[in-house]
């Protein structure tokens, strides 16, 4: 499809490609070589520069005694909200592919939780969690599903589960999306050929849909797993008058110890920070494999 | 394609295949709308509690309809200095970094799709990590940054991190409308004499414009939801921007539901209708060029 006009002096490129050029570096590279410059550093409560540290802030952070239960959080965190995303996702997808009266509405309502902020729809997930004045008890108190009140995010033993169900919530869209937009392009002589021969809907699917869908299924999961591991307002707001790490993952537990906790470890906190950036860049590493980025961004 | 799944579900029976196809009429509609309740109810919880009085909202056990219906807390929200200055942040700082990236989003993604320079994949590399790393993991280095730079607490601040992460969605959608414009358009432009910058101007931007205004809806939306970044940035509650600012109304001191919940429903229905303008293209974007 692209075609060369021309070819460009490396001058030239600057001038187009510049400003853009600017703000990546400036405000997205130099922020993370100053996240690793910082780890390995000490700093006052109020964040100016005492002193060098050498590895200290590392060795505190991997020694701290919070790590085992984060990592195990974030672990789950993301494990769950990508796995049942994509499930829910796929039948969604598949149910928004059919033509029926209506189906608009249906896309534009699940845009909805995409397009909220995340920080206002999490507010509003603690109101309908609240043990005493939220909607969710009440329904489920209505039905029969529960006998008495669950205290759904100050009971430890709910407050993972409470919040991965809010992920996943806001996770389905862009992932529906996403599955539509592979599933449409399936071309539709397969599935003519399919039922020439016969083959049952089960079949079609199982054999024919999930195999041409794979690449989507595929990025998919690598997008929500960075997308839900970055993810802040969720855990930030539900999570937020629980003490301690006991919920956190290492996003909002790397944030904690930069800002809230009272030690204001600047430094800890970058040291955790870098190990963020560097699950993140695994991840977008896969995702340029899976994704034959390089064939999708020069076809 | 969808009719012939369809067909296919029962494909032996012939009686089946049509009584399913009469069913499947009100079947689908009756499941989507299943599927709306499902995304949109929780909003609807959130209108409610904004139409209550605030005592209602804590009332035990709680009502999903309010006992008694009022825009109270609309109006004084609206009424409140505090909202109306984080509404003005927001505005500014989404208005700002929009007309940033499409400034520096546009050019980008013209030289990019049309020409072949050293460099080309690296800088498209550089722009998918920018894309996949949002400010959270990396918020401990911008807010050093900033501190460095003395620019903790300024509207500066945010609009130069939203630009920044918002380039690569900008960049993804131009291009790909830049590379669909017909061969034939350019070479008449250069044949007429265009120069580069000319030709940009005059003759494909007006056949991106649909790639525009997906790009500035976009961007607006992003800026606009922004939280992490201004919630370390911004100290000073009067530059706060809308999606920090409400949290105060709901505090230890104060448990004022009703009007956190309209004031976010002031901030959602736009960012609603804008992103359901855009709908066909947000895939494309936010999939760096991978699926088409």
């Amino acid at each position: 499809m692209r075609r060369n006009v021309g070819t460009a002096s490396l001058r030239e490129s600057l001038l187009w490609l510049g400003p853009a050029l600017v703000l990546i570096f400036g405000i997205v590279i130099y922020p993370a070589v100053t996240l690793v410059r910082t780890s390995f550093g000490t700093y006052s409560i109020t964040g100016r520069l005492k002193g060098d540290a050498g590895i200290q802030n590392y060795v505190n952070f991997l020694t701290s005694p919070d790590l085992g239960r984060v990592i195990g959080n974030t672990a789950l965190w993301v494990v769950a909200v990508v796995l049942v995303t994509i499930v829910i996702s796929l039948g969604l997808a598949q149910f928004l592919s059919k033509e029926f009266a209506g189906r608009r509405y249906v896309r534009w309502a699940v845009i909805v939780p995409w397009a909220a902020a995340l920080v206002m729809s999490s507010q509003l997930f603690k109101l309908m969690y609240d043990y005493y004045h939220g909607i969710i008890n009440e329904v489920l108190l209505k039905l029969g599903i529960i006998s008495s009140p669950v205290d759904w995010l100050g009971n430890s033993s709910f407050t993972m589960f409470s919040m991965i169900v809010v992920g996943i919530f806001v996770s389905l869209p862009f992932t529906t999306y996403l599955l539509v937009a592979g599933l449409s392009a399936i071309p539709t002589d397969i599935y003519e050929a399919a039922r020439i021969d016969g083959a049952r809907a089960w079949q079609v699917y199982r054999r024919i849909t999930l195999p041409l869908l794979r690449p989507a299924i595929l990025i998919g999961v690598v997008l929500n797993m960075i997308y839900v591991f970055n993810s802040f307002p969720i855990i930030w707001i539900l999570n937020g008058s629980n003490p301690g790490f006991g919920n956190d993952t290492m996003i909002t537990y790397m944030y904690k110890l930069a800002f809230k906790s009272g030690q204001h470890d600047v430094g800890m906190a970058a040291a955790a920070g870098v190990f963020n950036v560097l699950f993140i860049l695994v991840a977008v590493g896969i995702y340029m494999r899976f994704a034959n980025w390089r064939e999708g961004v020069q076809s | 394609m969808t009719s012939q799944i369809s067909t296919l579900e029962t494909p032996i029976p012939m009686r089946r295949v049509h009584g399913w196809k009469r069913a499947r009429r009100f079947v689908l509609p009756v499941a989507g709308l299943a599927v709306i309740v499902f995304f949109i109810s929780p909003y609807v919880v959130m209108l409610f509690d904004a139409l209550r009085p605030a005592g209602e909202v804590l009332a035990t056990p709680p009502t999903f309809l309010p006992k008694v219906w009022t825009g109270q807390a609309f109006t004084q929200v609206l009424g409140d200095p505090s909202f109306q200055n984080w509404f003005k942040t927001s505005i500014i700082v989404a208005v700002s970094s929009t007309v940033i990236v499409i400034l520096v989003a546009i050019p980008a993604a013209y030289f990019t799709a049309l020409f072949r320079f050293r460099g080309r994949m690296a800088f498209l590399a550089l722009v998918v990590i920018t894309q996949m790393f949002a400010p959270t993991a990396l918020v401990v280095g911008i807010y050093r940054e900033f501190y460095d730079l003395n620019l903790v607490n300024t509207y500066t601040s945010l609009i130069l991190t939203d630009a920044a992460f918002n380039i690569a969605f900008a960049l993804w959608i131009l291009q790909s409308f830049f590379a669909a414009i017909p061969k034939d358009v350019e070479e008449a432009a250069s044949i007429d004499g265009c120069g580069r910058v000319r030709s940009l101007f005059q003759i494909m931007l007006p056949l991106t414009l649909p790639g525009i205004v997906t790009a500035v809806t976009f961007t607006f939306i992003s800026a606009w939801n922004e939280y992490v970044v201004a919630l370390t940035l911004i100290q000073d509650d009067s530059r706060k921007p809308l999606t920090v600012g409400i949290n105060s109304y709901v505090t230890a001191y104060q448990q004022n539901w009703s009007q956190m919940f309209a004031a976010s429903l002031i901030a959602i229905v736009p960012a609603v209708i804008l992103f359901a303008l855009i709908e066909k293209h947000l895939v494309g974007g936010m999939t760096a060029g991978a699926i088409k």
